[in-house]
């Protein structure tokens, strides 16, 4: 088992992590996707985060509502347990597995039609509950296994394939979960791997509901020319406006990345989330100077990514509900019932 | 005038009409618990509106030694709180029936009937007297009714203030205000009316090993009992009570003794839709969980229900049925639900339904459903209503045997998992037709993918007709194996019956009645109450002994009778409707009426 903090050694595909696990061990089932297709390159980045954290693969629940992103559960860790669920219907689905078994590592994959149209409801609340999970929301601008209508996420003016420009305003997932008092936004691009590992890493990590919205380009209905999600205007207005490094617990704090004035967040498990170049003044945990951030860049048609926002002192769903720490599913019988003595002695207040 | 040749002891209906939010409930309530501490059998059914405050109310008491508690058509009394339904309530007395009213007002004459005694008491001014503050005088006034009626009926005053003194022991202000207007009714209604009236209460020994209890409250229990620890749901009468008291059990039993906090985990969703996300959430990961509901939630729960069922996910779904379609009249009483749930959500679906009759059915099937949904892997449904849900009913002592374990069904642990080498999620199957399922987290021999789309044997994706169809037939089969584990037919049968009654749930005491009544009339007829579906083999044999087959159900369509032709080999002129779907709880009138109507009557029987 190769030492956590070793530079890598030998070819990439056979390196191992702490649990002497390589790569591969983190992949799933072949891709059915277009060759291209934007999910692809955010399962990558999945995998990598997964195997970089040694996360035990087994230890890891994996779910999903319907949508080309949402068929993605299949192509990473395929150890892991899987759930393609219902059109929308994910977050609910994700959080009573949490609130049975708080201790797996939660990953939600949904798409912009999964999350903003048809689950928004759905996934407002996996936000307000603070939900132990990572949300990574594969935003296109188009619901493409329906091949092509645009979605919600579709920006005022962006054409469709036949020319047709959209009219309504678009629901920005990353301001929108920033004014429901989301505890983890991110925002990536599937094209930019070296950012989205940290970036999942940092989720997964997070106790809490992480939400990543990733542009990840659809090439076979959303990425023509006048597309405001293609990769070449995503590539060309993309600003890695927050770059953060994620240190897993117990291992020591380096400055290998950016200058020593990194802010740092110490997450929950122990790590440390390190914002290492970040615009002037810039505060991840000041929300509303972030806010006002996102809205100023917006304006000037730039699309920031990077860990924009990140708080650790909210509870989660566990917190706020003052649960055991033993997972609910895993509370032997003997204790939850309260047995026939007692029921004939509560009895007597139905008399 | 009318006059009552003979008293009657313990068998009467009283009638109590009041204005929504006035606070009657707790009056009507206290009323109905001294009868039952006295030892008589008795069943309280409250007739509300959906409204907060300022529309009329009912509550109906039945007082019957012989433990008759269907609603009763015919009062002896009504007491008239309510000025803007006197001229329905005055009708619906019977001949020689008494009124009880506040003469703070003069009554209309108009209203006057020649065959009813009409009494009154001034309730407001009496009240007005004795207390100051404005709401206290509303209230009170109902706790002096309360008082009067005791006067009137002989009710055991040192019962009553018993039931005081524990109801408020504790607020010495109110214990004193409520004793203080109790006396006002009463002592008023000793020294002015003819007490007690021809028709009384007498101390018996009828509840010994009963307790008085909602339905709502014995799901609850029951959910306990399982071992329930996820349960999610969204506000919806007449089911909100269950969680309400699932909550309050919960803050009781299920505090980790050490450091105080829960074994449970109530979940307030957005919506129907992800309440049942929550409960198969929960389900995958091997929690008991449940949600509880009313028709337009399972409506929105359709979705999932067929995920639930596909995918192979235990789930228990509550749905406490009221009155549709749409909103329909939330605060009333059907059994308008079942075709839905038995075949709830797109594609090939079917669903396993409980059918309890009264509180103490709710408590056992609660436990049933979580055995049965773990067992076979799927949603069960526990089909209860409003009139079940929210009355108070007198039932049996609810028993537990510390025996019990749960059945989880056929999961796999690491050793098993150890020994077989290779799992697949949907092969091999047992004589259920239930494979073994995995865990999350448990082991990593046991991951799999759990998924609602096409899906082989095996767990993995398919587009291939053959190996979609083998998992559909297998779950056909399954659904058709649980009808060997839901709680068999209850089956009643009499000498030289000519014809056999079949009804569900909530209807049993009113059919009871009725059939006896019928035979007093000449008609024998068996009786088999179904309490779960798939139907098993009683069910055939009893439809196929039968020649005339009166099914009594609560709602237009007659959706019983619709499923047991569906999913029985019954010939459908066999079975005859009798449906009563306004609404209120059944009565034995009604029943008898309609099985009347419904077989050609033999010569003899007055109709
Ligand atoms: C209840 C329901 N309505 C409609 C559909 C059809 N449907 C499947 S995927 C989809 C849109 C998916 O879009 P998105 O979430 O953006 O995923 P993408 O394919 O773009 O990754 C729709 C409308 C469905 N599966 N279920
Ligand atoms: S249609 Fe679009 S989103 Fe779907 S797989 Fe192809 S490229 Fe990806
Ligand atoms: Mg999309």
């Amino acid at each position: 088992m190769a030492s956590p903090g070793k530079p890598p050694v030998v070819h990439p595909a056979l390196e191992r992590n702490a649990l002497g696990l390589t790569l591969r061990d983190y992949e799933g089932s072949m891709s059915t996707l277009c060759a291209g297709c934007g999910h692809d390159s955010v399962t990558a980045a999945i995998v990598r985060a997964f195997w970089e954290l040694s996360t035990p693969p087994h230890r890891i629940a994996k779910l999903s509502g319907i949508g080309c992103s949402s068929k993605t559960p299949t192509y990473f860790v395929s150890g892991a347990h899987g759930f393609n669920s219902a059109h929308g219907r994910m977050p609910a689905i994700a959080t009573g597995a949490n609130a049975a078994d708080r201790e797996l590592a939660y990953i939600g994959i949904s798409g912009d039609g999964d999350s903003l149209s048809i689950g928004l409801g759905q996934m407002v609340h996996a936000i307000r509950r603070n939900v132990d999970l990572l949300y990574v929301l594969e935003n296109n601008g188009v619901y493409g296994l329906t091949k092509g209508q645009f979605s919600a996420s579709a920006d005022v003016g962006s054409k469709s394939k036949r020319g047709e420009p959209n009219p309504m305003a678009p629901i920005d997932p990353v301001t929108l979960a920033l004014a429901l008092g989301a505890t983890f936004v991110a925002r990536g691009f599937s094209g930019d791997k070296a950012q989205l590992v940290p970036i999942l890493k940092a989720g997964i990590a997070h106790r809490g509901f992480a939400l990543v919205d990733v542009v990840s380009p659809c090439v076979t209905f959303n990425d023509h020319e006048g597309s405001t999600k293609s990769y070449v205007h995503t590539r060309r207005h993309q600003v890695r406006a927050v770059l953060a490094d994620f240190v897993p617990p117990a291992r020591e704090i380096t400055a290998a990345v950016g200058d020593g004035e990194a802010t740092r967040v110490a997450m929950h498990d122990g790590s440390v989330v390190r914002f290492v170049a970040v615009p002037q003044n810039y505060d991840p945990t000041d929300r509303r100077a972030v806010f006002a951030y996102l809205q100023d860049q917006r304006g000037k048609g730039v699309i920031p990514t990077g860990l924009l926002f990140l708080d650790e002192g909210t509870p989660d769903l566990h917190e706020m509900s003052a649960t055991i720490d033993v997972p609910l599913a895993r509370v032997p019988y003997e204790k939850l019932c309260p047995g026939s003595r007692e029921l004939e002695r509560l009895q007597e207040e139905f008399r | 005038m009318h006059h009552e040749a003979r008293t009657r002891v313990n068998d009467f209906a009283l009638k109590l009409a009041n204005v929504n939010g006035t606070g009657s409930a707790s009056a009507n309530g206290l009323l109905l618990q001294a009868i039952f501490r006295m030892g008589i059998p008795v069943s309280g059914k409250n007739l509300f509106p959906s409204n907060i405050q300022g529309l009329p109310t009912w509550y109906e008491i039945r007082v019957s030694r012989d433990g008759r508690t269907a609603r009763a058509l015919d009062y002896d009394l009504i007491v008239a709180m309510n000025a803007r339904t006197y001229e329905q309530d005055i009708r619906e007395l019977r001949p020689g029936g008494y009124l009880l009213y506040d003469s703070t007002w003069p009554l209309d004459t108009a209203l006057l009937r020649a065959d009813v005694r009409f009494l009154g008491i001034p309730l407001a001014r009496l009240c007005n007297a004795a207390f100051s503050d404005p709401r206290e005088r509303i209230l009170m006034k109902n706790v002096a009714y309360a008082g009067a009626l005791a006067a009137l009926l002989d009710a055991d005053m040192t019962v009553v203030e018993r039931l005081l003194e524990e109801r408020y022991g504790h607020r010495k202000g109110l214990r004193e205000s409520n004793s203080c207007a109790l006396r006002i009714g009463y002592d008023y209604a000793i020294a002015n009316l003819e007490c007690p009236l021809p028709f009384r209460l007498e101390k018996m020994d009828g509840n010994r090993d009963s307790i008085l209890i909602d339905g709502n409250t014995a799901t609850a229990l029951g959910c306990l009992y399982a071992g329930a620890t996820v349960a999610a749901w969204y506000p919806i009468t007449p089911a909100t009570s269950i969680m309400d008291a699932f909550k309050g059990f919960c803050g009781k039993y299920r505090r980790d003794p050490e450091t105080g906090r829960n074994r449970y985990c109530i979940l307030q969703a957005e919506d129907e839709m992800a309440s049942i996300g929550m409960v198969i959430g929960a389900g995958w990961m091997g929690a008991r969980a449940f949600t509880s509901t009313a028709g337009p939630g399972i409506s929105l729960m359709n979705e999932l229900l067929g995920l639930a069922y596909y995918a192979e996910i235990p789930a228990v779904v509550i749905d406490v049925q009221r009155v549709g379609p749409s909103t329909g009249m939330p605060t009333r009483t059907q059994q308008s639900d079942v075709l839905k749930c038995a075949y709830a959500s797109h594609g090939d679906t079917k669903h396993v339904l409980l059918f309890p009759a009264d509180p103490k059915e709710c408590f056992d099937f609660a436990v049933t459903a979580f055995d049965l949904a773990e067992r076979f892997q799927t949603p069960v449904i526990l089909m209860s209503d409003l009139d079940i849900g929210m009355n108070d009913w007198v039932v049996p002592r609810l028993r537990w045997d510390d025996a019990y374990r749960p059945d989880r069904g056929r999961v796999l642990g690491t050793e098993d998992l150890a020994r077989l080498g290779t799992f697949f999620r949907y092969h091999p199957e047992d004589e259920d037709h239930v494979a073994a399922r995995t865990l999350p987290g448990i082991d990593p021999k046991g991951a799999f993918f759990t998924r609602g789309s096409g899906h082989d044997k095996f767990g993995a994706y398919t587009e291939t007709p053959d190996d979609y169809r083998e998992v559909m037939e297998r779950l056909a089969l399954k659904h058709r194996a649980a009808a060997r584990s839901v709680p068999a037919p209850v089956i009643v049968r009499r000498p030289g019956a000519s014809v056999g009654v079949v009804s569900m749930g909530s209807c049993d005491p009113a059919i009871r009645e009725a059939l006896d009544e019928l035979a007093r009339r000449g008609l024998a007829a068996d009786y088999m109450r179904v309490r779960g579906f798939p139907f098993g083999e009683e069910v055939e044999a009893f439809l196929e002994e039968h020649e005339i087959v009166p099914v009594v159900e609560m709602n237009r369509d007659a959706q019983l009778r619709s499923l047991l032709t569906l999913e029985t080999r019954v010939p459908k002129e066999k079975l005859r409707s009798v449906l009563a779907y306004g609404g209120f709880p059944l009565s034995a009138r009604t029943v008898v009426d309609g099985v009347l109507s419904r077989v050609e009557v033999p010569r003899g029987v007055p109709r």
